[in-house]
C-alpha cells in the first residue's frame, strides 16, 4: 500500500514533468532538423542529423543580430535605470517619515489595478510627439519607474534596523551616503530580485515593444519572432530556431539566479 | 519622537519615480478618460483641429458593437474556464510537490516552474506547431489513443480551448511556487490529529488543506484573473484573433482599433471597459471568498 502509494504520486509527477518540458524539447530538436523535417507524419522527436542552417540563416538573412542587441540593450537599461529609481523611493517609503506617507503608498497600491493598456495610447501619442518612437528610450523612460519594484524594495527596507541609520546620521553622514554605504548593500539580495524580475519582464514584453518599435530595424526579439513568422509561417525550423535564440538568454539568467526568483513571488505574494 | 525627512531629500529620493509614474502613468490614464470621450482618429492624429468631443458616444458605440461583444465573451471564457483551470493545476502540483513519498523535489518544482520563465511569444510559436492539424505533436500522440485528427486551432470550437490549455501549460508553475510555500504554513499537527481520528487523504485534503490555503487561494485566484483578462499575444501569434473571431480578446481588440486603424477615441474606451471589468472582477471575487471563509 505504501509504495503503491510512492509509485503512483513519483509516476504522476513524471507524468506532468514530460507533459511539461516536451514542447521545450522538440522545440530544440526541431531547430536542429534538415530543413522539412519538422513537416513530416510521422513526427520525428529527434533530428536525423544535426543542421545548423536555420540558426545560420537567421544570423545572416534576417538581422538576428540586431534583435539580439536591441533587446539586450533595453532589457539592461530598464533593469539599472529601475533599480536606482525604485530603491530610493522604497527606501523612503520604508525609513523616511514624511506627512501622508501611508497615504500616498497605499494611493500606488491600489493603483496597481489599473491595467497598463488603459495608458498605451496617451503615452504612444506622447512619445511620438517628444520623438522618441523607435528608439530605445520609449522602452526605457516609462519602464524606469515601477509600483511593484518600489513596493518589493520597500518591504525589505523594513527590516533593516532604524539604530543603523540614525547611527549613520550621528557621524554626520548625508542621506545619500547613508543609502548608498548602507542601504544598497543590505539591500542586496532582493536588488538581484528585483533585477532578475526587471530583466526577464522586459525581455519577454511583446505588447509595447510591438507598439513603440514600428521600424524593423529597432524590433526586440519577441517582436522580430513573431513578425517572422507572418513570412515564414511554413519554415517550421527556422521558426524553431528563432525561438530557441529568443528564450535562451532568460533561460540562462533564470538558471544562474532561480533562487532570487522563487524569493521574489513569494515576497510579491505577502500581504500587509 | 523622531523628526520629518527634510523636504529636499525626500524631493531627491522620491522624485525621480514619483515624476516617471504620474507623466508616464497617471496623467496618461486620465488622458485615456479623456480621449475615450473624444472622436480622436486618424484624420484627427494629423491635424488636431478635427478632434471633437462626442461624451459616452464610442461607449454607447461599443455597446452596439458586435465585435466588442464578441471580444468580450471570448475573454470571459478564457478567464472563467482556463482561470479556475489554471489555479487547480497549480494547487494539484503543490500538494503533489509537497508529498513526502516523492524524491527529487527540486528538479521536479524547476521543470515545472520553466514555462513560467520562457518568452510567450517564443512558446506561442512553438505551440502553434504542436497543434498542426497535420504535422503537429498533440494529434500524433492523439492518435495512438484512437482520437482525432483535429484542426486545433483551425476550428472555432476548439481554438479557444486550444490557447486556454497552452495557457495552463505557461502559468501553472507560478502560483504552484506559492501554493508550496502556503502549503508548508499549514501546522503538521492539523494533519496528524486529523489522521488519529481516522480522516482520509480526500478528506483531510478538503477539512484541512482548503479552508487553510483560502487566503492564498484568494490572492493567487485575483492575480490570475486580472493577468488572464489581459490576454494578447498567444491569440496575436497563434490565430490573429480567429478562427472567425472566436479567439479575439478585449486587449486584441484594443490593439486592432487604436494602433492598426487609429480609431484612438473607441480604442481607449474599450481599454476602460477592461479597467472597469477587472476592478468588479477583483471586488466579486474578494466578497465571494468573504461569504465562504468569514
Amino acid at each position: 500500500m505504501y509504495k503503491t502509494k510512492k509509485y503512483l504520486i513519483v509516476g504522476l509527477a513524471a507524468v506532468i514533468g514530460i507533459f511539461t518540458f516536451l514542447p521545450f524539447l522538440w522545440m530544440v530538436s526541431a531547430s536542429f532538423m534538415p530543413t522539412g523535417e519538422a513537416n513530416i507524419y510521422p513526427p520525428h522527436l529527434v533530428p536525423s542529423k544535426i543542421d545548423f542552417t536555420h540558426y545560420k540563416a537567421l544570423f545572416t538573412n534576417l538581422d538576428l543580430t540586431r534583435y539580439l542587441i536591441n533587446s539586450t540593450v533595453i532589457s539592461i537599461g530598464v533593469t539599472i535605470f529601475s533599480l536606482f529609481v525604485n530603491s530610493m523611493a522604497g527606501y523612503a517609503f520604508a525609513k523616511f517619515r514624511f506627512a501622508k506617507r501611508k497615504t500616498l503608498f497605499n494611493f500606488l497600491l491600489s493603483s496597481m489595478i489599473i491595467p497598463a493598456q488603459v495608458t498605451m495610447l496617451p503615452v504612444f501619442l506622447m512619445l511620438k510627439k517628444m520623438g522618441l518612437i523607435n528608439t530605445y528610450f520609449a522602452i526605457i523612460i516609462p519602464g524606469m519607474a515601477s509600483i511593484f519594484g518600489i513596493f518589493l524594495i520597500r518591504q525589505y527596507a523594513l527590516s533593516i534596523p532604524d539604530s543603523l541609520i540614525e547611527a549613520a546620521r550621528m557621524d554626520g553622514a548625508s542621506e545619500f551616503l547613508i543609502y548608498r554605504k548602507i542601504i544598497l548593500p543590505l539591500c542586496k539580495p532582493i536588488l538581484v530580485t528585483l533585477g532578475l524580475f526587471t530583466f526577464m519582464g522586459t525581455w519577454n514584453d511583446f505588447l509595447w515593444p510591438l507598439i513603440v518599435m514600428t521600424d524593423s530595424s529597432m524590433y526586440t526579439m519577441p517582436v522580430a519572432l513573431a513578425n517572422l513568422m507572418g513570412e515564414h509561417v511554413q519554415d517550421t525550423e527556422l521558426m524553431m530556431a528563432g525561438s530557441v535564440l529568443t528564450v535562451i538568454p532568460v533561460l540562462i539568467v533564470f538558471l544562474a539566479l532561480q533562487k532570487y526568483y522563487m524569493q521574489g513571488i513569494l515576497m510579491g505574494s505577502v500581504k500587509e | 519622537m523622531k523628526s520629518l525627512i527634510n523636504k529636499n531629500i525626500l524631493i531627491l529620493f522620491l522624485g525621480p519615480s514619483l515624476a516617471v509614474l504620474i507623466v508616464f502613468f497617471f496623467l496618461p490614464v486620465l488622458a485615456a478618460l479623456l480621449l475615450s470621450l473624444t472622436d480622436f482618429d486618424i484624420y484627427s492624429l494629423g491635424n488636431i483641429s478635427y478632434l471633437r468631443f462626442i461624451g459616452f458616444k464610442n461607449y454607447n458605440g461599443l455597446m452596439n458593437d458586435p465585435l466588442f461583444w464578441k471580444a468580450l465573451k471570448n475573454t470571459f471564457y478564457f478567464v472563467v474556464v482556463g482561470g479556475p483551470l489554471s489555479v487547480g493545476v497549480s494547487l494539484g502540483a503543490a500538494v503533489l510537490l509537497n508529498s513526502k513519498f516523492l524524491p527529487l523535489k527540486k528538479l521536479f518544482r524547476l521543470v515545472y516552474f520553466l514555462p513560467v520563465v520562457t518568452t510567450l511569444v517564443a512558446v506561442s510559436v512553438v505551440w502553434r506547431y504542436i497543434y498542426h492539424p497535420r504535422f503537429g505533436l498533440l494529434n500524433y500522440f492523439l492518435s495512438f489513443l484512437n482520437i482525432g485528427p483535429f484542426d486545433w486551432l483551425g476550428d472555432p470550437a476548439l481554438a479557444m480551448p486550444s490557447i486556454i490549455l497552452m495557457a495552463v501549460w505557461k502559468n501553472f508553475g507560478y502560483n504552484m511556487i506559492i501554493f508550496i510555500a502556503g502549503l508548508q504554513n499549514i501546522p503538521v499537527e492539523l494533519y496528524e490529529s486529523a489522521s488519529i481520528e481516522g480522516a482520509g487523504a480526500w478528506q483531510k485534503f478538503k477539512h484541512i488543506t482548503i479552508p487553510m490555503l483560502a487566503p492564498t487561494t484568494l490572492f493567487v485566484s485575483v492575480i490570475t484573473m486580472i493577468g488572464y483578462f489581459q490576454l494578447f499575444a498567444e491569440p496575436y501569434v497563434m490565430t490573429q484573433g480567429g478562427p472567425l473571431n472566436s479567439t479575439l480578446s478585449i486587449v486584441l481588440y484594443m490593439y486592432q482599433e487604436g494602433f492598426r486603424w487609429w480609431s484612438i477615441g473607441y480604442s481607449t474606451a474599450i481599454a476602460f471597459m477592461l479597467f472597469a471589468i477587472i476592478l468588479i472582477g477583483t471586488i466579486i471575487q474578494f466578497k465571494l471568498q468573504k461569504e465562504k471563509y468569514v
